[in-house]
């Protein structure tokens, strides 16, 4: 754990940002495009960053970035409605402002990743972590391995980025595999958990990278399915997710045993917090 | 023309099995084809065949009033289907459809049943890969049953 012995004062002070476009993903989940509405610059991130923002008069909550990090310019955050500040962020229409601090905590590891095969691996609105890295591995794909991606969510109507999956499925350089858990008979993906996919991927296991994230109870199946793939734990990424309130380590708030989620992580190996999982009430 | 054997001898589920009980029980199996939206079997119809897909997908379904039929799980190439027939009444519990046009090899059950009689070690090791299949799809059933992408997760 690393306790910072000052916090840049900024990275506390919300900066305001305009939304510029806000999308529908599902009943309950928005896709927010944000710009600074102060003058200042574009917020550039690594992939699995999050950003706080804070819906004016109701409170903060730690957003997963799921945009592109080659284009920084517009900001984009997808937000599911679970809690009053995350509704009170769903409502937030064109032109209305949010406040944004970030970002914040250690992404995935792509340059740990690079010459290797790469298995990504989403359950629900876990892709939107998710995102940013596979725009990141597509646009550098010459640098990567055989990449394959998969997809699990409740049924049909629940997948994330339904349009998106549909291109990235179109292409010869990446394999995207999506269950669902149940399906009517217009369906043509397979039905099933997601972490049975893992069979199918192409890949070393012995020098595979495996990027994770979904509810933490799916990471922890997903993570079995992967050893006992024969995929080492410290090739295995987790997103973990904690209540975070000061974002840079010092409130403690998102503590996880030794680790606090905001600054060690959200992204930690799974050698380094598997005991963690298994470990009831912490 | 491959023999019944040598192409079971490729499909995971009886991989490494000795060559004399794959000749064994290749009499009673035959190749089939299923066209895309043909019924395997239906829920309620006698359980008499064990099918072991070699290509395609086939979806397990069940129909609920008012929703229709639903889909609980898709087979595809590398995997069997049905073990309903290993137990009485007999009786299949879902509709299997095929999704596209699949390839399968399936096996009369009744005659499956009695050469295991016939030879307890070929029985158990059959009945070893198959547990192990029940198992894996038993442990998926408990994971759709927690709903694991409904937890909450930072979005």
């Amino acid at each position: 754990m690393a306790l910072p012995l000052a916090v840049d004062a900024a990275a506390l002070l919300p900066r305001p940002f305009r939304v510029q476009r806000a999308t529908r993903e599902l009943a309950d989940t928005w896709t927010l495009e944000l710009v600074p509405r102060d003058g200042g610059g574009a917020i550039a991130f690594e992939p699995g960053q999050f950003n706080m923002l804070y819906a004016f008069g109701v409170g903060e909550s730690a957003i997963s970035i799921s945009g592109d990090p080659q284009r920084p310019a517009v900001l984009v955050h997808t937000v599911r409605a679970v809690g009053a500040v995350t509704r009170a962020l769903c409502g937030l229409r064109r032109d209305q402002t949010v406040g944004v601090r970030g970002p914040f905590g250690a992404g995935w590891p792509l340059e740990l990743a690079s010459g290797k095969d790469v298995l990504v691996m989403a359950g629900g609105i876990g892709l939107a972590p998710l995102r940013p890295a596979i725009l990141d591995l597509l646009a550098r794909r010459a640098r990567f391995g055989r990449v394959t991606l998969l997809v699990g969510a409740r049924t049909p109507d629940d997948l994330l980025y339904a349009r998106q999956l549909e291109r990235w499925r179109a292409r010869f350089d990446l394999d995207v595999r999506v269950t669902v858990d149940s399906a009517g008979q217009d369906w043509r993906g397979e039905v099933g958990v997601v972490t049975k996919l893992t069979g199918a991927a192409q890949l070393d296991p012995r020098s595979a990278t495996a990027l994770v994230c979904g509810p933490e109870v799916m990471m922890r199946f997903a993570a079995q399915a992967l050893l006992a793939r024969g995929l080492p734990p410290e090739a295995i990424f987790v997103s973990l997710e904690r209540n975070m309130r000061c974002a840079v380590g010092i409130c403690g708030h998102c503590q996880f045993g030794p680790e606090f989620v905001c600054s060690d992580g959200p992204v930690f190996p799974y050698a380094r917090v598997a005991a963690l999982l298994q470990t009831r009430e912490v | 023309m491959e023999t019944l054997d040598v192409v079971l001898a490729r499909h995971e589920f009886f991989r490494g099995l000795k060559p004399e009980y794959l000749a064994f029980i290749a009499g009673c199996a035959r190749h089939s084809h299923a066209t895309a939206g043909q019924y395997l079997f239906r829920e309620g119809d006698e359980a008499d065949r064990f099918f072991a897909v070699r290509k395609g997908t086939v979806a397990l379904e069940t129909f609920i009033p008012q929703r229709g039929a639903v889909t609980v799980q898709t087979v595809a190439e590398g995997d069997i289907l049905g073990w309903s027939w290993l137990f009485p009444p007999y009786r299949w519990q879902f509709d299997a459809r095929a999704r596209e046009d699949v390839s399968l090899t399936v096996f009369d059950g009744a005659c499956l049943r009695q050469k295991c009689e016939t030879d307890p070690a070929l029985g158990y090791e059959l009945m070893k890969r198959l547990a192990h299949v029940v198992s894996e799809r038993f442990e998926s059933a408990r994971i759709q049953l927690l709903d694991i992408y409904g937890a909450a997760a930072r979005s």
